[in-house]
């Protein structure tokens, strides 16, 4: 405890690298998640491919992951930032497909008799009633993406993984404590924001 | 593919390294999975006609669902030390909230009526337990063992940090002197042992879902 009061900055500094990269991951899976979740839900072919295909990518173990990026991009950030927007596809994609599909059929219809297009039927009415399903795809992606930053300290990604590391190395277990518990309030504490987040859009959508 | 070649004739040169490697995993994964299950369904039934214990359980595994793998392992080795039993200790823990949760799942989703109708026909608790609840949760608990075994065998590469061992040597050892062919003796085999892994849990979960449920 000494430990992490007196180098509080250290932890500081690989807490904020560690949400950057993370939020860095979210932002690009989510901008590849909407538009194949978007075609998957008007399909069941592009369904099937995509979940196919991202649920491999999510099979993958974490470190197996990051090691065989290595021959292609080798160490470093982008490396670890590939890997976990391959991790968070399934579940944004799924969610982002499963939302929509939830649409009630007669809310759609309403809004084609009002004289909307499919461009503003899906942004004004589908991706507005999909929200708290969505938002649940992100809070898991965004569990998933801390935890393989952890790991990615060791391709060099740094993060608070660094600190775990450099105190298995030193055997130092102060320093493998600050890292590892930082690591799981800072997943605590998202999951339990987006968990917030969604149950509030879930109840405006049901008022 | 001139590193696929290079990789192929590590491996042929270490087969015996390689054996107890993928020995070690498989017996860590496997061990991990069968001690939490032994310890989460029992408990996922029993807290499934509790409302108290089921809301205290889904919390709990919730928050146990969010922690970091490698944070998990991190903690348990200055507390029980490095090599196989930390290891197993840690990705037990790991492995518990999956399927607690799938479990309290699969019981709750039974519809009421059901059970009505076999206290109707004169059942006994015991008898709903195992010939109503059991087959019709299975499909979900299995569901749950499947992300589990995923989530082992992807926690067990990490274990090498901790002196576990497994396939997870080869790829540190091969991160740390940047030796691209040792490393993929490690990363492809595991991927292939986790893909198996799920295709054979995916399989099974379909023989096992009772024929009413299929389909549906």
């Amino acid at each position: 405890m000494t430990w992490f009061v007196r180098n509080w900055d250290q932890v500081a500094v690989a807490l904020g690298q560690h949400v950057v990269i993370a939020l860095t991951a979210l932002a690009i899976a989510m901008a590849i998640a909407l538009p194949i979740g978007i075609a998957a839900a008007r399909s069941d072919r592009i369904h099937a491919i995509a979940i196919g295909v991202s649920g491999v990518l999510y099979t993958i173990p974490t470190l197996a992951f990051l090691a065989l990026l290595i021959p292609l991009v080798g160490l470093g950030r982008t490396n670890a930032i590939i890997a976990m927007v391959a991790f968070s596809l399934v579940v944004l994609i799924r969610n982002v497909a499963t939302g929509i599909r939830g649409v009630a059929p007669d809310v759609i219809d309403a809004a084609r008799g009002m004289g909307m297009d499919a461009r503003r039927i899906l942004l004004r009415i589908e991706l507005p009633l999909a929200a708290p399903v969505i938002v649940a795809g992100i809070r898991v992606a965004a569990v998933t993406v801390i935890s393989v930053t952890v790991v990615a300290a060791y391709v060099n990604a740094g993060g608070l993984g660094t600190l775990i590391f450099n105190g298995i190395a030193s055997d130092h277990a102060p320093k493998i404590w600050s890292g590892a518990l930082t690591a799981c309030v800072l997943a605590i504490a998202v999951d339990g924001s987006l968990a917030w987040i969604e149950h509030r859009l879930s109840m405006s959508r049901a008022a | 593919m001139s590193v696929l070649a290079e990789a192929w004739r590590y491996l042929a040169a270490h087969p015996a390294q390689f054996m107890t490697a993928l020995g070690v995993h498989v017996a860590l994964s496997g061990a991990a999975l069968l001690i939490a299950a032994a310890i989460a369904i029992p408990a996922g039934i029993y807290a499934a006609h509790r409302p108290g214990t089921a809301f205290a359980t889904i919390n709990v595994a919730n928050v146990g669902r969010t922690l970091p793998s490698l944070a998990v392992l991190a903690l348990v080795m200055p507390l029980l030390g490095t090599g196989f039993a930390p290891s197993l200790f840690a990705l037990s823990l790991l492995a518990l909230p999956p399927i607690v949760l799938n479990t309290l799942a699969g019981m709750r989703g039974i519809d009421p009526e059901v059970v009505d109708a076999a206290r109707g026909m004169g059942m006994t608790r015991r008898e709903i337990l195992w010939r109503i609840e059991w087959p019709l949760a299975l499909p979900v608990i299995f569901a749950g063992l499947r992300t589990a075994a995923i989530q082992v065998i992807s926690g067990a590469v990490l274990a090498a940090f901790i002196g576990g061992g497994g396939l997870g040597d080869f790829i540190t050892a091969g991160i740390a002197m940047m030796a691209v062919p040792q490393l993929l003796v490690g990363a492809i085999p595991v991927t292939l042992l986790s893909l198996g892994a799920d295709f054979a849990f995916g399989a099974l979960q379909r023989r096992i879902t009772p024929p009413g449920l299929r389909g549906a």
